[in-house]
């Protein structure tokens, strides 16, 4: 199970006069079991990658693979396609529809054609993993907390059981707890199902902890794909795109630059503190 | 000196119905809150989601009542209808979506609404369109349409309306949540300049703890009460208390705080990375 984007371009508004490049010969290789951060400013093309990759989007040129074979090919199954390439908009919270939360979370398994009974032990899986309370399953979605309301519509995308979830923006507008507690919720997914997770976002420092693998697009092209900490090792490139390395990364070089004997690939804090520990000499 | 805001015991409460309009119980969003802004400061309010703060600002330009208790902007009583259009023109407010907030085909239309309504002559409508898109650093997009604007720079165009109405005082209730790093970084160093070199009292509410690092006063908010306050450095001393309202500390503020831990004597409340390397500095030598 992978995804691979060949040489993939799209272009918005093509032939008319307010054609422009969205995507520019991308290629990917999105292997099973990956944890990746996809991170861009607004405009660089993130959003129309990830509806590449379970087909809303067909490239203008270039081919996109789903388990080897081509998904824009006639006949191939978007259905099941998108069943297993989960995506969580921005904003997940905004699509909640139905009286109450457990039924929202069966719309999606449902319309898998699933027997009732299958559906309803999907959406009952789906509201445990992501840490929600039996009591709350048969209120409103519309009473809860933002954060609640943004579990309850990952829950509806991981009833249908994905193999990849892709989550755009799942921490915007959320308090930093909430923000900690979906991160640690996606992470534990990843850890315990080994679902494959694309994680869009602005924040370096919110991926820093939990990633394998950065992607960084600008202007429409990837600008820098690798492990987190040779991703910020070009914090000053990524400065000139508009984006900024976690401010641990610039301690830590500056601190080197003053000449003590820190590795400045330390990217989280505990990395960082241990570092500094050693350079003083105090562990 | 005269407050610019001052609330007095101010409660808020809401009433929840369900789907028949029937009453089922009673919110009490804001529970007696006393706070005082000056002219010329720039506060920050903290808090996770439901902990009042944007009931609260909602306040500061009577687009809500108090339940109990009194607001008062600029000497007014919010609930004295007298003076609503003084309150509404000197306390200007800026949302978290920019795009509920423009309504101009052009950003100079756009920032032109205000004091159009405010009956401005046009001549002075237009300097102060240009005085304001100046301020925000946003004259060179006067005559582009706001659609094709990223997030940060329609945001600064929602400030720029709110400045040409000439406001004492600007709430931004997390005018910064749906924006990337550099649309927030422009949107916060536009707001630092119209206290700094205006004088226009800023009320900053937020998430990002980097953004309170500079401001004068701040604010945390817990279950509808004022629970910290005082100046960033005193607040974010205390970590595990934030921790404990669900808020974060900057990140630098963080590593400081374990190195502080773990042995190393750092100073409480180190703010910025050129603090915590200088003090790093002291100690390697």
């Amino acid at each position: 199970m992978s995804i691979i984007l060949d040489h993939v371009n799209y272009i918005y508004d093509e032939d008319t006069a307010m054609a422009h490049a969205a995507l520019i010969d991308v290629n990917l290789n999105i292997p099973k079991g990956q944890f990746i951060g996809l991170i861009g400013h607004t405009g660089s093309g993130k959003s129309t990658l990830i509806q590449h990759m379970n087909g809303l989007v067909k490239p203008t040129s270039g081919t996109v693979y789903f388990d080897g074979k081509d998904i824009s090919e006639q006949g191939y199954d978007k259905k099941s396609l998108r069943a297993k390439v989960g995506l969580v908009f921005q904003y997940p919270e905004h699509q909640l529809f139905e009286t109450d939360c457990f039924k929202d979370v069966c719309f999606g398994p449902k319309n898998l054609g699933l027997s009732q009974k299958e559906v309803e032990l999907r959406a009952y899986e789906a509201l445990k993993q992501v840490g929600f309370d039996d009591e709350y399953f048969y209120q409103s979605p519309f009473d809860l907390s933002g954060g609640q309301k943004r579990r309850v519509a990952i829950a509806g995308v991981l009833a249908m059981k994905p193999e990849v979830l892709i989550l755009d923006e799942p921490t915007a507008g959320l308090d930093p707890k909430g923000r900690d507690d979906i991160l640690s919720l996606i992470s534990a997914l990843h850890k315990e199902m080994g679902i494959t997770i694309i994680l869009v976002s602005h924040s370096m420092e919110d991926v820093a902890d939990y990633v394998d693998r950065i992607i960084v697009m600008n202007k429409g092209r990837v600008f820098l794909d690798d492990e987190p900490k040779n991703v910020f090792a070009h914090y000053k490139e990524l400065e000139e795109i508009g984006l900024a390395a976690p401010q641990v990364t610039y301690v830590m070089q500056e601190l080197a630059a003053s000449g003590l004997n820190v590795d400045t690939n330390a990217t989280t804090i505990t990395e960082a503190k241990n570092e500094i520990l050693k350079a003083l000499g105090r562990c | 000196m005269k407050n610019m805001i001052k609330t007095d015991k101010l409660v808020f409460e809401y009433i929840r119905r369900d789907e028949e309009g029937n009453v089922e119980g009673i919110t009490r969003a804001i529970d007696g809150v006393d706070l005082e802004v000056k002219p010329g400061q720039f506060i920050a309010i903290l808090g996770h989601n439901g902990s009042g703060k944007s009931t609260l600002a909602k306040h500061f330009n009577a687009l809500l009542y108090p339940t109990e208790g009194e607001v008062y902007v600029d000497g007014y009583n919010t609930e004295d209808d007298d003076h609503l259009w003084d309150i509404r023109q000197e306390a200007g407010m800026i949302f978290q979506n920019p795009d509920n907030q423009i309504i101009g085909q052009v950003v100079e239309e756009d920032v032109g609404f205000g004091p159009e309504n405010m009956g401005v002559p046009t001549d002075e409508i237009w300097e102060r369109v240009d005085e304001s898109l100046k301020a925000v650093n946003m004259l060179q997009f006067r005559k582009s349409s706001p659609n094709h604007l990223s997030g940060g720079q329609k945001q600064r165009v929602s400030i720029a309306g709110v400045i040409a109405m000439h406001p004492k005082c600007i709430i931004m209730d997390e005018p910064t949540a749906m924006l990337d790093p550099n649309g927030r970084k422009d949107v916060i160093r536009a707001a630092r300049a119209l206290n700094d070199v205006e004088g226009i009292t800023v009320i900053l509410i937020t998430h990002y703890m980097e953004e309170v690092v500079h401001a004068d006063r701040v604010f945390v908010m817990d279950k509808g009460k004022v629970v910290m306050e005082g100046t960033p450095r005193e607040i974010f001393s205390q970590v595990e208390r934030l921790k404990e309202l669900h808020l974060g500390v900057p990140q630098v503020t963080e590593l400081a705080y374990e190195l502080k831990k773990s042995g190393v004597p750092l100073p409480d409340g180190v703010l910025t990375r050129e603090e915590l390397v200088s003090e790093l500095k002291k100690l390697a030598k």
